[in-house]
């Protein structure tokens, strides 16, 4: 059994937490419909958060950022998300992106990348998956062959979040082919402007719609030395300490989501009568709702103690990290798919927004490794100290 | 640029109101805001201080001992500090007290203007900043659309029935802010960290040179000798459903009754 953890939101996260809210309510919700149905990157958000310094959140003071901790990231992601996924994606992916300078960069390379990002001017997106290596992130082809000072990156990134609006990516490539698997991977931040670098596809998305998903195509792209994160061979090892601080915020955005869509049929079966009375209370319908609330509390409850241990520096944070995704993921799609029920045939139709909720959810239960990978990583861990 | 923001936290509309025994608005558990014209006053005064390129806005309340919480919200939105009066004695007070009290911390404070929103949302009366502005002998500047302050002088377009009047008097000058001036801004997250070291005075009764008259609900010129709820209106219809039938179904609700 691991160790329990426990939190308490102190008054400063209530604060934050409630401002973000304010904005997410009068701000961002009005927008959410009009982003899903363009399906263009909402910079005016964008732009948004960044003056509200709420992209600043997960960066260190001495660059700029606020220098919160997980769990305050995740509760601005949360109730970014509760008004609009694409919005709350902004942020879990700046925060994700950015963990491998934060973390594992040097002086040098934290001062010259982390400024700009947490001033918001800049944006960042993480690169691992390719065609042929989703969840197996092992199988990656993309190679960095050293030339003197030197790499040139070749190949191709699929699926790459803000990939085709970033300034920066994170890419993750070969740099050893002689070395073994999970040895051979290292990391790069390469800037989007370099020549050989260029945008493939861009996908046409079941949810998330505003939030660019693309492919990256890089023809001998060359960068510095000086732009490699960590040292050669540790690439893997990166990309999954990463996993742990990155899987929680898309359980975050799933909470966000599942309570987004729990307050509009809550608020929809008080006012929609049928039978002479509204839908709310036909105790069919209030099943419903409160399974709905239960399963995004439950969802909401192991976010937060998962973020208190990873935060404490527990020793199985990658195991909290897949556990809130788990669920978190799994709460999101099951609450909007209820929620879309509780509306009846006005919950299929794009006047509402549940459904664009319930196409929104989907995703949670797949990127930053699906819901199959987390049960892998939870039982890895379940049987290691069994 | 000094400039002093009258704010008043004010119970939380979106809330419940509630009547004390007394017949007056019950504050006791009810979440407080700042009064939502104020932010529009503190907005106008935060942006003349980022046009002037220096000087500092600082907020006064006279409020309960509770209210630095509410106040810190107003400091997040780039208040430079604020100092409360509080006091006991002051439970109970009218608007006459009011002015005599905020006219008095007034005196121990420096500044080129006084920013006032037009009313609060609680008690309504609107004639606080008037009462300050001839109690310390300030021009009286009111339902400003338009704030432009020069060296010596304030330039202040005036809302009226057929467009502006434009006002002019020397500084320093007591000016009522309008919602034509501009959104209040929200507030950023650093603002808000920021707002927790900022100070906020706090001053009771002793701290003022009130002479030996009395304040407070001792001597309230007014009393609310009955209050009625009003008139209830019929049940609000809310037409929901996809853009075109709940169009159809607003104009065939009209037309029914000859409205259109």
């Amino acid at each position: 059994m691991a160790e329990q953890r426990s939190y308490r939101l102190s008054t400063e996260q209530i604060e934050l937490r409630d401002a973000v809210a304010t904005l997410a309510r009068e701000r961002i919700a009005p927008r959410a419909a009009e982003v899903d149905r363009t399906a263009e990157f909402p910079w005016d958000n964008t732009k948004l958060l960044a003056s509200q310094d709420i992209l600043a959140l997960p960066f260190p003071e001495e660059y700029g950022g606020l220098g919160a901790d997980l769990l305050t990231v995740c509760l601005a992601i949360e109730a970014l998300s509760s008004a609009c996924a694409t919005t709350g994606l902004i942020l879990a992916v700046h925060e994700l992106a950015s963990l491998p300078i934060v973390t594992k960069g040097t002086k040098e390379q934290r001062a010259q990348w982390l400024p700009d990002l947490a001033a918001g001017k800049s944006l960042i997106s993480f690169a691992i998956t390719e065609s042929g290596a989703g969840s197996d992130a092992g199988s990656i082809a993309m190679r960095a062959t050293r030339d003197g000072d030197d790499y040139v990156l070749d190949g191709a990134k699929r699926f790459i979040t803000h990939g085709s609006v970033a300034d920066l990516v994170v890419v993750f490539a070969v740099s050893d082919p002689a070395a073994k698997r999970h040895r051979n991977l290292s990391c790069f931040v390469v800037e989007t402007n370099r020549p050989g670098f260029s945008i493939g596809r861009l996908e046409h998305k079941m949810g998330i719609r505003g939030s660019p998903t693309a492919e990256l195509l890089f023809d001998g792209v060359r960068i510095p030395a000086t732009n490699r994160i960590g040292a050669e061979g540790e690439g893997f090892a990166i990309a999954m300490s990463t996993f742990e601080r990155s899987r929680p915020g898309i359980a975050a955005q799933a909470v966000g989501i599942a309570q987004g869509a729990l307050e509009f049929a809550a608020r929809y079966a008080k006012e929609r009568v049928q039978f002479g009375k509204p839908i709310a209370e036909q105790q069919m319908v209030q099943a419903l709702l409160a399974d709905m609330d239960a399963s995004t509390e439950a969802a909401r409850q192991l976010l937060y103690a998962a973020c208190a241990a990873i935060d404490s520096g527990d020793g199985d944070g990658a195991r909290w990290a897949a556990v809130c995704k788990l669920v978190a993921g799994d709460a999101a799609m099951r609450v909007t798919t209820d929620a879309v029920q509780v509306l009846g045939g006005y919950g299929y139709i794009e006047d509402f927004p549940v459904e664009r909720m319930m196409r929104d959810a989907k995703i949670t239960q797949l990127y930053e490794g699906t819901q199959q990978i987390q049960r892998l990583v939870v039982a890895r861990s379940l049987l290691a100290r069994s | 640029m000094r400039i002093v923001v009258l704010v008043k936290p004010v119970p939380d509309t979106t809330g419940q109101e509630r009547l004390g025994p007394d017949l007056r608005v019950d504050r006791v558990g009810v979440p407080a805001v700042v009064n939502a014209n104020d932010e529009y006053a503190l907005e106008a005064a935060l942006k003349l201080v980022e046009a002037a390129g220096e000087g500092e806005v600082t907020l006064l309340a006279m409020a309960p001992a509770g209210a630095p919480e509410t106040l810190r919200k107003a400091l997040a939105m780039g208040a430079h500090r604020a100092v409360l009066v509080t006091d006991p004695a002051l439970g109970g007070s009218d608007t006459l007290t009011t002015v005599r009290v905020l006219a008095a911390a007034l005196r121990r404070l420096e500044y080129d203007l006084v920013l006032a929103g037009a009313d609060t949302s609680d008690g309504g009366g609107g004639v606080v900043a008037a009462g300050i502005a001839v109690t310390l002998g300030l021009p009286y500047l009111s339902y400003a659309a338009k704030i432009e302050p020069s060296a010596d002088r304030v330039v202040v377009h005036r809302l009226s029935a057929v467009g502006y009047d434009q006002l002019e008097a020397g500084l320093p000058a007591l000016v009522v802010a309008t919602q034509a001036l501009g959104e209040p801004r929200y507030p950023s997250l650093k603002g808000i960290m920021a707002a927790r070291s900022k100070e906020i005075l706090s001053w009771s009764l002793a701290d003022l040179e009130l002479g030996d008259a009395p304040v407070g609900g001792a001597v309230t010129t007014t009393a609310v000798v009955e209050t009625h709820a009003p008139p209830a209106r019929a049940a609000t219809r809310v037409v929901r459903g996809p853009a075109g039938e709940a169009a159809a179904e607003v104009v065939a609700f009209l037309a029914e009754r000859r409205l259109i």
